[in-house]
């Protein structure tokens, strides 16, 4: 295959960037989008220039690293796929390909395709565990969970943090994002303790980031990777309205 | 987190925006049916319309509550567009929407296009000042108020009833997105149900066949 890339440049924090346009050959349709990207690595490195920084570590769509946006989608054209699972299939010869970094204020890029997703680490440190004291081992399965609230939970769980929901948001949200680090321990026998105070603070540090605020535009759902749905930002508001109404919800 | 904090807070804006939401599509709607006995006859609405006037305080109650609705409601909408604006500094060079639509992509256009209408149609039809066709004058004289020749006689104008039935068009774009949009920022959506996503689009429906009846049955002479 052909492909036309412009890829999105840019020195480190600080620098103004730029998209750059490259013509890439012999690209072959087996190939992951960065594989694809590696290969024009090694050409960039053989003529001298410096290659195209991207995020990527497990590259078998778990671990959430691999973040771009292609062609104007968050992880490229298929639903449901990080970029790393992402193949050259799903792109015709001749095509021209478009690649930026995820962008918001609260991910700052530190260079080229790469940004800076800590802002997602302190939200879940301001409140997305759980306590636990240890001490003598209970019993496995000694605690009931219907199964009902624990395929919910583990549908939030499915979250890896790709920041997707953010660069695809029209309004640069992470509301689905801190929906479903809510969600899996909200839907949780051991989530319940901390369950609003974990709410308060996710929301605060949520917009201490600098994050958007939803306008239910969904852009997220489709976006997801995981496909976590955006009901959990329904009951994430519930949540969060109760924790601050309700004298039982403290 | 008091409760003002939680005011201030991205969602606590959105509920504020959303429950002012709930009681001005609750006057659309409650607006609507007053109107559509247009329909009925010149007696029906014109005792409506007198009841209205005979509210006395209560009525002028009513109508500072809806202010204050529209101002809380029109104040969040800004808070939380500022949010977002800058929550995105640089722009995406290419960025493509699957699942949004029109109307929740222009609420703030539409929103405001809302408010530029209700201050033109108060103008209008409750002062007066407002009279392209001296229908308010002719129908306001000192034995009472003829609503229903008003409402006749001004829909007869073509530019009004083009006016008015854009506005409709604008404000159930508007409720469209905004009536879904409510029961998802209180949370009270239902898990994985999508009718959800269709309060919105029936009930812009329903208001919007009942709001453009009126103007244009009468344009196009169903109304005598
Ligand atoms: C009769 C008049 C109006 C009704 C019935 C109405 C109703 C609603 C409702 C129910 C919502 C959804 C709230 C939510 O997301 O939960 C909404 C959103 C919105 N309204 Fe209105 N509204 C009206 C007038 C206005 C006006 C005059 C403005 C002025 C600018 C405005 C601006 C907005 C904006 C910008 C949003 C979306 C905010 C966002 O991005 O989430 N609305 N409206
Ligand atoms: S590299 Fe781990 S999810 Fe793509």
């Amino acid at each position: 295959m052909k492909i036309t890339l412009h890829v999105w440049r840019q020195k480190d924090v600080n620098s103004v960037g730029k998209m750059q346009r490259r013509e890439v050959n012999d690209i072959s349709q087996d190939m992951s989008f960065l594989e694809m990207l590696d290969k024009v690595n090694e050409d960039i490195i053989i003529e001298g220039g410096e290659p195209i920084a991207f995020d990527h570590d497990c590259r078998e769509g778990i671990c959430g690293m691999c973040s771009m946006m292609i062609n104007g989608r968050a992880h490229g054209p298929d639903d449901g796929t990080t970029t790393c699972q992402l193949h050259m299939r799903s792109f015709q010869d001749g095509d021209a390909i478009h690649i930026e970094p995820f962008r918001a204020r609260a991910f700052p890029v530190v260079r080229d395709l790469v940004v800076d997703r800590s802002s997602f680490d302190r939200i879940v440190q301001a409140g997305g565990f759980i306590s636990a004291n240890t001490g003598g081992c209970q019993d496995a399965n000694s605690q009931l969970i219907p199964k009902i609230d624990s395929d919910l939970a583990m549908d939030a769980a499915a979250c890896i943090g790709c920041g997707a929901c953010v660069a695809s948001c029209p309004n640069g949200s992470a509301m689905l994002f801190v929906a479903a680090k809510m969600g899996h321990l909200a839907n949780l026998p051991q989530g319940q303790p901390e369950r609003y105070t974990r709410a308060r603070n996710m929301i605060t540090q949520m917009d201490a980031e600098g994050f958007g605020a939803c306008s239910n535009h969904y852009e997220c759902e489709a976006s997801c990777p995981k496909d976590i749905p955006v009901t959990f930002i329904g009951d994430m508001n519930r949540d969060v309205l109760k924790a601050n109404t309700c004298s039982s919800a403290k | 987190m008091s409760l003002s904090t939680y005011l201030k807070s991205s969602i606590g804006e959105k509920t504020l925006m959303a429950v002012t939401g709930i009681f001005l599509i609750l006057f659309v709607i409650g607006h609507m049916l007053g109107n559509l006995q247009v329909f009925v006859g010149p007696e029906y609405l014109n005792a409506y319309a007198a009841q209205l006037q005979n509210l006395g305080p209560l009525l002028w109650a009513i109508r500072l509550f809806l202010l204050t609705t529209m101002v809380i409601h029109i104040w969040a909408a800004a808070k939380v567009v500022r949010r977002s604006v800058t929550a995105r500094p640089v722009k995406y060079a290419m960025q493509k929407d699957v699942a949004t639509n029109f109307a929740a992509k222009t609420m703030l256009v539409s929103g405001g296009l809302i408010l530029v209408f209700v201050v033109y149609h108060v103008l209008h039809f409750t002062s007066g000042n407002i009279d392209p066709i001296g229908a308010f004058a002719d129908t306001h004289t000192e034995e009472g108020a003829d609503v229903y020749a008003m409402v006749v006689t001004s829909f007869q104008h073509l530019p009004t009833t083009i006016i008015y039935s854009l506005s409709m068009i604008l404000l159930c774009m508007h409720i469209s997105h905004g009536a879904s949009s409510l029961v998802q920022t209180l949370g009270w959506r239902r898990c994985s149900s999508n009718c959800t996503d269709k309060i919105g689009p029936v009930l812009a429906g329903f208001l919007l066949v009942g709001n453009l009846s009126i103007p244009l049955s009468i344009y196009f002479g169903l109304i005598p």
